[in-house]
């Protein structure tokens, strides 16, 4: 089993996404070139937090163009399991590998803190290890997590159960204080329709260490290696 | 020669070069200096590049210790931590670009020092920031305009240093802010950047290698910045200094991730034999000071030298300060292998020249030479300055009154956790990633220190800044010695061990006697504390010319000290952490029986006396209670006891060490009382109750803000075993009380003085900065 994590330039959370999975839970894992056009031998793939190319000009807007992405698609595909967190979540918009778009937070600020998300979905391979509405302390860190779609597209979101995680207070009820950013539906994680991609603002990589805080962001780390186990063993 | 400005000592003077400064520059030369030339000599040889008139004061820093590796006149200091690993960190002001412009000014402060530390081959893991405003708030005594504008750059330079610090990916774990008055016209922006490298990775800016080639990476060279450190850090500000905007940098945080990263890599290739970034004085003074500390020559072309607009002179491309731009001379035959490298990365890089036996730093364009210097005398025999020296006039004074006993105290209480520069700083460091790198230990707001773990060796690293310009103000020498107590003191209620110390020391104009006096005493003062308390100065920098139409600021050395954990997961923080837990004092002038008997002023039953009351009563009017509550800022600092604190420091230490105390928060602004809320926020509503007893006017028993004194919370089954620990050192632990549900309260000599329920104080103190900002800034939503 081999994670990949790509490198844009401008990436900052790749070193953090690599030692979650490799040094944490000890997983294979390597580094993926903004410009490698090739994902062979990967099983799952993370698009990292970060400035990809500086987020000028709209984040994410950038960096779906470079050649890796072309690949990401591909694989994401073919079934590949593709995770992005934070500038991650949104390249996957920009790139339409998810629906809907980001706007800066609602208070037009950079926010850095502990939020409490809820699991909505356990019928994902990101979340299939967490119990249902399981309530998670995990951090953000972003000026653009508002995440807005047309209605049409939430209600399509709805009834597909692609919304995986919602912002909660820590006892798992969702008011609008509890919405850091001013998401709809106090939206904090969506998959696509084939499940296989999930964008996230909060960041479970920096949430598997008691040293850090919060151990609760390894569920969604532990979740792609069962569901990655599963699958081998039904392909094997 | 160049010969289209034709230098006198009239155009030397408008470069700031005194007439002596302008003899010396034609006897290094033996000739008149061309225009590019004089350029060179005056930002090489300016206050802020020279330290002319600091230097002869800078010598009496302690500097030296065991884990020192490298101390001050390298990029930045390093110290050992074990493991075959080494600390790499300094501390630098921004001050003046960001009163002209806050947010890019903070950012590119930033930026400046994030280079000084991976030019070295450190990888940057936290920034802290040292930042001091003017008020927020018209009723200050300030008027509204003013406070207004004070929101603005506050606002600016809070914007600036998330903006670039974030999209980096280094986390900006800590720091302190202050408000002063005296800021208003001269906010204070030093930055602290902290970088770890492995020992036998380290580069140093020293060129060697005749004939090895000279490579420029990074951003190209534009006109922005001309005289921009150099320059605006190295005179007073008029009415005129907005007109300064365009010797601003502007910051591209981008650009220096992906020279951070290319740099990393190219260091380990063994193919880059010294870099140097370019900061203040851009090209002049990498290229001068890499020849010069190498002892070599180094020549090169400006003609090669990327540019981002035409037309540029020599003398342009010679003095700008554009950002994000290294210098570093290659291994001959190995440079296109870098300029590879460096271009995978996306950033530009041009062999510009190469290095030379002759000690000289020539500049040629296109062939012709427009500058030919002795490198060594221009970086080396700069102008130094014994400044006169005069302490300023007294003044007539009105100290405190204190209230009559049994006064309750509430109210004031109150007033005192709402007011800026006590209450919780959330609003500023929420828009700091404050994780990024997931090293963050104890973060913003958690702790005394920011403590950040090392993941190649399970150590830890604690940081704090501190400096009261206030104190500083009313005795420089005592105030600077509080800064560093307080710093280590920090750093020790973290469970690390102060080990280095790096300073930043913001004054006015040095021409002024007063403001030299007051520089000079700061500077023993730090020396005494930093001898006392084991914690050599490792680096740092001097920011004179702090001043607006003639008013300088409080004089402010700020003091960050570096600990050392020896396991990252024994830091810790101030919460409390259980209802029923025993909150104990431990301070380091009350001894344990049979330690020897401490000065009878610090014995707890004298304060009854006529002239004891006095003392109180002046070391009373400089505490934040005396500002907030009183309006006076007047009396003296704390007495200080440096053999107190470095018993405080050693008990804190070994207490982590056993993991014998669940919290530990040293006492300093608003003291004991301000102190035990802060442990009590943030824990889901537990409260402090406890119960004081002796011979003091209740305001400095509870607001009092001597130093050495710490609060923990520990488990009532171990209480005897920290006291035991405490007597090794001398130390006598007093327990006041228990963590509680219910109302924060405080007793004195057996009258309930202060009560209040937690939850009430907690929004006082975690929301009163932001709905003091919200009078101007836009509204959510």
């Amino acid at each position: 089993m081999k994670f990949g994590v790509v490198v844009f330039p401008g990436s900052n959370c790749d070193h953090d996404a690599h030692h979650a999975v490799g040094a944490v839970l000890g997983h294979q894992v390597e580094f993926i070139w903004h410009q490698s056009e090739n994902l062979d031998g990967f099983d799952a793939v993370i698009l990292p937090g970060g400035f990809s190319y500086g987020d000028y000009l709209r984040t994410g807007a950038i960096a779906r163009f470079s050649p890796v992405m072309r690949s990401v698609e591909r694989f994401a595909h073919r079934g590949g399991l593709v995770l992005g967190i934070c500038n991650g979540f949104q390249i996957l918009l920009e790139a339409g590998l998810l629906p809907g778009a980001m706007l800066r937070n609602r208070g037009l600020r950079f926010i850095c803190r502990d939020v409490w998300i809820r699991v909505e979905s356990t019928d994902t391979p990101f979340t299939l290890a967490a119990e249902p509405g399981q309530v998670l302390r995990v951090p953000i860190a972003h000026s653009d997590g508002n995440y807005t779609a047309e209605p049409e597209t939430l209600r399509e979101l709805e009834r597909n159960d692609q919304i995986v995680f919602r912002y909660t207070t820590a006892d798992g009820r969702e008011d609008a204080a509890a919405n850091p950013n001013g998401s709809m539906e106090n939206i904090a994680g969506i998959v696509n329709r084939e499940r296989n991609v999930l964008g996230m603002m909060p960041h479970p990589e920096r949430a598997v260490e008691t040293i850090m805080g919060s151990t609760d962001g390894l569920v969604v780390f532990r979740s792609m290696v069962q569901s990655l186990l599963r699958h081998a063993q039904a392909t094997a | 020669m160049e010969t289209e400005i034709r230098v006198t000592e009239a155009v030397a003077a408008g470069h700031g070069l005194t007439a002596e400064e302008f003899a010396r520059v034609r006897q290094i030369l033996g000739r008149d200096p061309t225009y590019t030339e004089l350029g060179i000599f005056s930002v090489q040889w300016s206050e802020h590049c020279s330290y002319k008139s600091s230097r002869v004061h800078l010598k009496r820093l302690p500097t030296k210790g065991p884990q020192v590796i490298e101390g001050p006149g390298e990029n930045a200091g390093v110290v050992d931590i074990g493991g075959g690993l080494c600390a790499v960190f300094k501390i630098e002001s921004h001050n003046h670009p960001s009163f002209v412009e806050p947010f890019q000014g903070a950012a590119t402060g930033v930026g400046g020092i994030l280079r000084d530390i991976f030019t070295m081959g450190a990888r940057p893991i936290a920034v802290l920031d040292s930042l001091r405003f003017g008020p927020m708030a018209e009723d200050a005594g300030v008027a509204s305009n003013v406070a207004a504008r004070n929101r603005r750059i506050l606002d600016g330079v809070i914007g600036g240093i998330a903006f670039y610090g974030n999209c980096f990916g280094v986390p900006t774990a800590g720091g302190e802010i202050r408000f002063e008055p005296s800021y208003s016209g001269n906010p204070l922006v030093n930055v602290l950047a902290l970088g770890i490298a492995r020992r036998d990775g380290l580069f140093l800016a020293r060129a060697r290698g005749t004939g090895n080639p000279v490579v420029y990476v990074g951003a190209r060279t534009g006109r922005d910045g001309i005289h921009g450190a150099s320059l605006l850090a190295s005179a007073e500000f008029s009415e005129e200094s907005q007109q300064k905007r365009p010797n601003v940098q502007v910051a591209d945080p981008f650009m220096e991730k992906l020279l951070l990263e290319a740099c990393l890599e190219a260091m380990k290739t063994g193919a880059v034999v010294a870099i140097q970034d370019m900061g203040a004085a851009g090209l002049t003074c990498s290229t001068s000071e890499m020849a010069a500390h190498g002892g070599t020559g180094i020549e090169i072309d400006l003609q090669l030298v990327p540019r981002r607009e035409t037309g540029m002179t020599p003398y342009e491309i010679m003095l700008s300060e554009s950002q994000e731009r290294m210098l570093l001379v290659a291994e001959k035959g190995r440079q296109d292998e870098l300029i590879e490298l460096f271009r995978k990365w996306g950033l530009e890089a041009v062999e510009i020249g190469r290095v030379t036996d002759d000690g000289l730093m020539r500049v040629l364009d296109g062939g012709r030479v427009v500058a030919e210097i002795p490198a060594q005398p221009l970086c080396d025999q700069g102008p130094a300055y014994a400044r006169p020296i005069a302490p300023p006039a007294g003044r007539e004074e009105r100290l405190v009154e204190f209230a009559p006993e049994g006064k309750a105290l509430t109210q004031a209480f109150e007033r005192l956790l709402a007011s800026p520069s006590v209450a919780s700083k959330r609003w500023v460091w929420e828009q700091y990633d404050h994780m990024v790198r997931t090293n963050t230990v104890v973060g913003p707001g958690r702790g005394d220190a920011a403590v950040l773990r090392v993941k190649e060796s399970g150590r830890g690293l604690a940081l704090s800044t501190d400096g009261n310009g206030r104190w500083c103000r009313l005795d420089p020498f005592v105030g600077a010695m509080h800064a560093v107590a307080e710093a280590a003191r920090n750093v020790a209620a973290s469970g690390a061990r102060p080990i280095a110390a790096t300073n930043c020391l913001n004054f006015g104009n040095p021409e002024k006697p007063e403001v030299m006096w007051q520089f000079s005493r700061a500077v023993d003062g730090v020396a005494e504390a930093c001898r006392a308390l084991g914690t050599p100065i490792t680096g740092g920098n001097v920011s004179f010319y702090n001043e607006t139409l003639g008013e300088a600021i409080d004089p402010t050395p700020v003091i960050g000290i570096l600990g050392l954990l020896d396991d990252a997961s024994k830091a810790l923080g101030m919460r409390f952490r259980a209802e029923g837990d025993l909150i104990v004092l431990l301070d380091g002038a009350v001894r344990a029986p049979g330690a020897e008997t401490a000065p009878a002023h610090r014995e707890g039953g004298s304060a009854n006396g006529p002239a004891d009351r006095v003392a109180l009563a002046r070391e009373f009017s400089s505490s934040e209670y005396a500002k907030v509550l009183l309006g006076l800022t007047s009396g003296a600092p704390p007495e200080i006891d440096l053999a107190a604190d470095k018993r405080l420091i050693d008990v804190l230490v070994a207490l982590a060490a056993e993991r014998l105390v669940f919290s530990a928060h040293d006492l300093s602004d608003g003291g004991l009382t301000v102190a035990l809320a802060e442990c009590s926020f943030g824990t889901g509503g537990l409260a402090a109750q406890v119960e004081l007893h002796g011979a003091e006017p209740a305001e400095v028993a509870l607001f009092g803000e001597r130093g050495a004194r710490a609060v923990v919370s520990v488990e009532g089954a171990l209480l005897a075993r920290v006291s035991a620990v405490a007597a090794q050192y001398g130390l006598k632990a007093q327990a006041l009380g228990r963590v509680a549900r219910g109302d924060f309260r405080i007793a004195y000599n057996d009258r309930e003085i202060v009560r209040a329920p937690a939850a009430r104080l907690e929004d006082l103190w975690t929301n009163s900065l932001e709905r003091a900002l919200a009078v101007s800034l836009p509204a959510a939503g």
